[in-house]
């Protein structure tokens, strides 16, 4: 299933499949996202949404299909903070800016530290920084390398309400700035506020991609998002 | 790649516990080792009951006056003697677990010993020992010691005899003075000394007398005794020591000294443990820390990602061990000019099991598995390794040949060995660069699923 979304596609996902072993984790998914576009994938528990995220962010091959963006133009977070817990928050970002080969390691340490309001804490260990500011680290290494596309999986899992408001206020900033954003989310409620556009993963299948009100549209009457996502599922078998 | 190990060294710098312990470990292992080559081990606290009345602990050889009480140092060369009056003082002390065994010297040891050298029959002198069985390594220990005094202590008595004999001999060969028992000192003539007398009361004889022909018998007698006796000197020498034993290395390599062999074993062993951990431990950290995946998505391919953790176990192990090696050399006395040696067997060694280690980094999924399995790895493998020929059955100890081959320990031991004891390093080197190609393929492989 193929979907353009207007006429600057910042990332494309061409048949990508994945398969381990017997079991297929993707079958053919193929999506367009546009530049400042904010997509949620959403789906059942071992629907393959971190594995799509994974191959776009190049740390998966697909074992069919190609994305358009090459890793070094992506920013990945992965779900679980992927940091080193025994170095400052500086050093995590300064040791991913030199890994990432960033031209201005000391500018773009200091930049991320401003944007992710967490200069106060620069020289703290990761490891005793709270939750929401571990999740803030992650993202900011994500963005070093000012990337055309953000890609986040689950971000706000771990995050109480106060921290995922301002992580999702921040993400909003990437996005009006230009950055594609595509995130996956066990909260179907937090597609409905933030997205643009959901993918609705099964499977590893992508049954639907379009925005919220369409998904709901979709389903005929529904009170909200996640009825409405309930009821898609059910009536595609699953 | 540089960026990598800088990080990986400010880890190991923010963790002191760790460091300490791979500090710690292999100082204390170098204490250990140092201070049991420096001390011999202590001796085992023996009773000793002389029950032999005061006085009557001499006894003569052909006149020579000897004392019991002579050979009874040579024993305390080795035990520490504790000296009891009585048989039974001497057994309570054993029961007790105050010694470790008792001789005990019978009343009659001299009565029987002064018997037996006067060739006047009887049984011969009998030493009495106890040992407390309750621990057989004590046992054998106390057991093996005293045999082997007291087999020193029968030779020299034996060799004291035998001197004495051969002064019988020379006696009765050229004649002179002899001490008898009872008698007191009897002048002997001498077999040389009959034949001269004989040959002179012949040469006195008219040329046909009748005698002639007898006493030119008895004469003949008296030389050929004389001559053959004189040989019985060197053959009673062979009594004494009927055997030579020469001893010959067929490995044609220098045999490095027992200490220079532990020295080997403790800095394979610490080699082993520091590089295991490092490399396992740094690996399965990047998967710990959930940053394997941003690093292999285009910032570190995962070959470099292993030469990286492999370089920096083999480094730091490399470091501390030579500091161990060093410190051990001060204890041993070992041959400071062989240093070269021991950098490549240190360097090949460290090499191996740093490539071990990411193996098992690379199969594990947390730091705490992969140091689990780490440690139980080693003991068995170092198990393996040192068990010597002739210790277990032919095909099982073929078995455990190839199966000890299979991991760095025993290359990397043959190695420190010869780097140390002036033997060959050239094919445990190459065995231990077989295996750092082979373990680090094993990584790579594994890395494969490390996501």
């Amino acid at each position: 299933m193929t979907v353009a979304v207007g006429d600057s596609v910042a990332l494309r996902a061409e048949g990508v499949s994945k398969r381990y072993g017997a079991r297929m984790a993707l079958r053919e998914v193929s999506f367009r996202a546009g530049r400042g576009e904010l997509v949620a994938v959403i789906g059942p528990n071992g629907a393959g949404k971190t594995t799509l995220l994974q191959i776009l962010a190049g740390v998966l091959a697909p074992t069919a299909g190609n994305v358009s963006l090459a890793p070094e133009q992506v920013g990945w977070v992965p779900q679980q903070p992927a940091l080193y817990k025994k170095l400052s928050v500086a050093e995590n970002l300064r040791l991913f800016a030199r890994l990432e080969k960033v031209e201005d390691v000391g500018g773009a340490v200091e930049r991320m530290l401003g944007q992710t309001d967490l200069a106060a804490r620069a020289g703290d260990e990761v490891g005793r920084l709270s939750g929401g500011n571990q999740q803030r680290v992650n993202i900011a290494i994500g963005l070093l390398r000012s990337p055309a596309a953000l890609l986040l999986d689950e971000p706000s899992a771990a995050l109480d309400p106060r921290q995922r408001e301002r992580l999702w206020s921040f993400i909003a900033g990437l996005a009006a700035s230009g950055t594609v954003v595509v995130y996956s989310t066990h909260d179907v409620g937090e597609a409905e506020r933030y997205a643009d556009r959901v993918l609705v993963l099964a499977d590893g299948e992508l049954l639907f991609s379009g925005t919220p009100r369409e998904l709901q549209a979709a389903v005929g009457e529904a009170d909200d998002l996640e009825s409405a996502f309930v009821r898609f599922l059910h009536d595609k078998g699953h | 790649m540089r960026w990598l190990l800088l990080k990986d060294l400010q880890i190991l710098r923010r963790s002191p516990l760790l460091v300490a312990l791979l500090v710690i470990y292999p100082v204390v292992i170098a204490l250990l080792v140092g201070l049991a080559l420096d001390r011999p081990p202590g001796k085992p606290k023996v009773a000793f009951a002389n029950l032999v009345p005061p006085g009557q602990s001499e006894f003569s050889i052909g006149g020579r006056q000897l004392d019991v009480a002579d050979y009874a140092p040579r024993l305390f060369e080795s035990i520490e003697a504790v000296r009891v009056e009585t048989r039974e003082a001497a057994i309570a002390k054993v029961r007790s677990g105050e010694v470790l065994g008792a001789i005990v010297l019978p009343e009659d040891a001299t009565d029987r010993l002064r018997r037996t050298l006067s060739l006047s029959g009887g049984e011969p002198p009998t030493i009495e020992v106890y040992y407390n069985a309750s621990d057989p390594l004590e046992q054998q220990l106390v057991q093996s010691t005293i045999q082997a005094r007291l087999a020193e202590a029968n030779d020299a008595l034996s060799d004291a005899v035998l001197t004495e004999a051969a002064g019988y001999i020379d006696v009765i060969v050229t004649g002179g003075e002899v001490a008898l028992p009872l008698v007191g000192a009897v002048d002997i003539l001498g077999l040389r000394r009959a034949q001269a007398i004989v040959e002179a009361s012949i040469a006195s004889l008219p040329a046909g007398a009748p005698e002639r022909v007898a006493l030119a018998q008895v004469a003949r007698f008296a030389r050929l005794a004389a001559d053959n006796l004189d040989v019985s000197e060197p053959i009673l020498a062979t009594i004494g020591s009927p055997v030579e034993v020469r001893q010959t290395n067929v490995s044609g390599a220098a045999r490095s000294s027992l200490g220079a062999f532990f020295v080997a074993v403790a800095v394979t062993v610490s080699l082993m443990f520091i590089t295991l951990l490092l490399a396992a431990g740094m690996l399965a950290l990047e998967r710990e820390e959930h940053a394997f995946g941003r690093l292999v998505r285009g910032l570190v391919s995962r070959t470099a990602l292993l030469g990286e953790k492999i370089g920096l176990a083999a480094l730091c192990s490399f470091a501390v061990c030579l500091a161990l090696l060093c410190g051990l050399a001060a204890f041993v006395g070992l041959e400071w000019g062989r240093a070269p040696a021991w950098l490549a067997a240190l360097a090949g060694g460290a090499l191996g099991f740093a490539a071990m280690g990411v193996a098992i980094g690379a199969l594990t999924r947390e730091v705490r598995a992969a140091s689990l399995l780490a440690f139980l790895l080693s003991l068995p493998i170092a198990f393996l390794a040192l068990v010597p020929a002739g210790a277990v059955a032919g095909g099982l100890f073929d078995v455990v040949n190839v199966v000890s081959g299979l991991f760095p320990f025993k290359p990397a031991l043959r190695a420190l060995d010869g780097a140390i004891g002036g033997g060959e390093i050239g094919l445990p080197l190459l065995h231990l660069l077989a295996l750092t190609l082979g373990f680090a393929t094993l990584a790579r492989l594994s890395l494969r699923r490390f996501g």
